[in-house]
């Protein structure tokens, strides 16, 4: 069996426009979000969708690159740094999914983050935001603890998302947001 | 004082601070991973005006897209404006947003509920 053929069916299934495997940087997010703005000009995406792909792609990526730029990266396994990025489109609804490798320590903080903000209304997650931005600091990597509230914000969605445990110490972290037109 | 004038990149705003006639301008987008090294200059510069400011600053954003990292340090400008308009200078400022930019639009109203200042909503074809 052509196992490329394979990779590629399952994509074109699934609708993807972009895909990627690997170490997030700086210049990728560059690249990713300049990709992603000329694919949506192209097919002459409405205006208001294309921001908020884009917005909510930034604050994606921006999670994979703060998740991966931690001090302690050096004792990470080079496999465990890279991460899933994809983006598909299904008739009027665009699908940003994520995947990356994460301590498993840290998920139930995470996932508690999650149901929370999957708990909330239109007007909940407006004034959480609110008292995260007015009340939060910021952390030495510049992230304000406001990203998830943000893209389920701008979304309009529930966040999809899901935990697998690799062993006792990692977790695999996978997130899905729906941006309907 | 000197203007601080910085051009705009695919992740940084254009800026334009002129202590000449007070008018503070930020345009495009504010997308950087890490925004604390990016508006520090801006801070710094802010405090310097401060000390002789203008009667009038205003403050004129323009922004396309702001990421959550410069949502933080756009409220820390504003809240140093704020205390700069119990002085010398009465600060305004302006928010503009696209049509049916309801996100860019909602992002104003949100500093405007937390920061003391005059806000101007200002609705543009294209920024």
């Amino acid at each position: 069996m052509n196992q490329v053929y394979d990779i590629y069916k399952k994509l074109e299934e699934r609708n993807v426009l972009l895909s990627f495997k690997g170490m997030i940087t700086s210049e990728l997010l560059t690249t990713i979000l300049s990709i992603m703005e000329s694919k949506m000009d192209h097919i002459d995406e409405n205006p208001k969708v294309k921001k908020k792909v884009f917005n909510i792609l930034v604050e994606c990526l921006q999670n994979l690159y703060h998740h991966i730029d931690q001090d302690d990266v050096v004792y990470i396994p080079a496999e465990e740094r890279s991460a899933l990025l994809m983006i598909a489109k299904t008739g009027d609804s665009y699908n940003i999914t994520t995947g990356n490798y994460m301590k498993a320590q840290d998920v139930p903080v995470l996932k508690e983050k999650l149901d929370l903000v999957n708990s909330m209304d239109k007007e909940e997650l407006k004034a959480y935001y609110k008292q995260v931005l007015s009340e939060g600091n910021m952390s030495s990597k510049g992230t304000a603890g406001l990203g998830m509230i943000d893209i389920a914000r701008k979304s309009g969605e529930k966040l999809e998302y899901d935990f697998l445990t690799i062993n006792d110490k990692t977790s695999f972290f996978s997130l899905t947001v729906k941006i309907v037109e | 004082m000197e203007n601080l004038i910085l051009e705009g990149s695919a992740k940084t705003p254009t800026v334009k601070f002129d202590a000449g006639n007070g008018v503070l301008e930020l345009k495009g987008r504010s997308i950087p991973e890490n925004s604390i090294e990016f508006y520090k200059p801006l801070n710094d510069w802010i405090e310097a005006y401060g000390a002789s400011p203008k009667p009038n600053t205003i403050v004129e954003v323009k922004l396309e897209y702001f990421n959550t990292s410069s949502s933080k340090c756009i409220l820390d400008l504003f809240k140093q404006l704020e205390k700069l308009n119990s002085g010398n200078t009465e600060v305004k400022v302006n928010w503009y947003f696209e049509e049916d930019d309801e996100d860019m639009e909602e992002a104003g109203e949100d500093y405007r509920a937390i920061i003391d200042l005059p806000f101007k909503m200002i609705e543009v074809e294209e920024i």
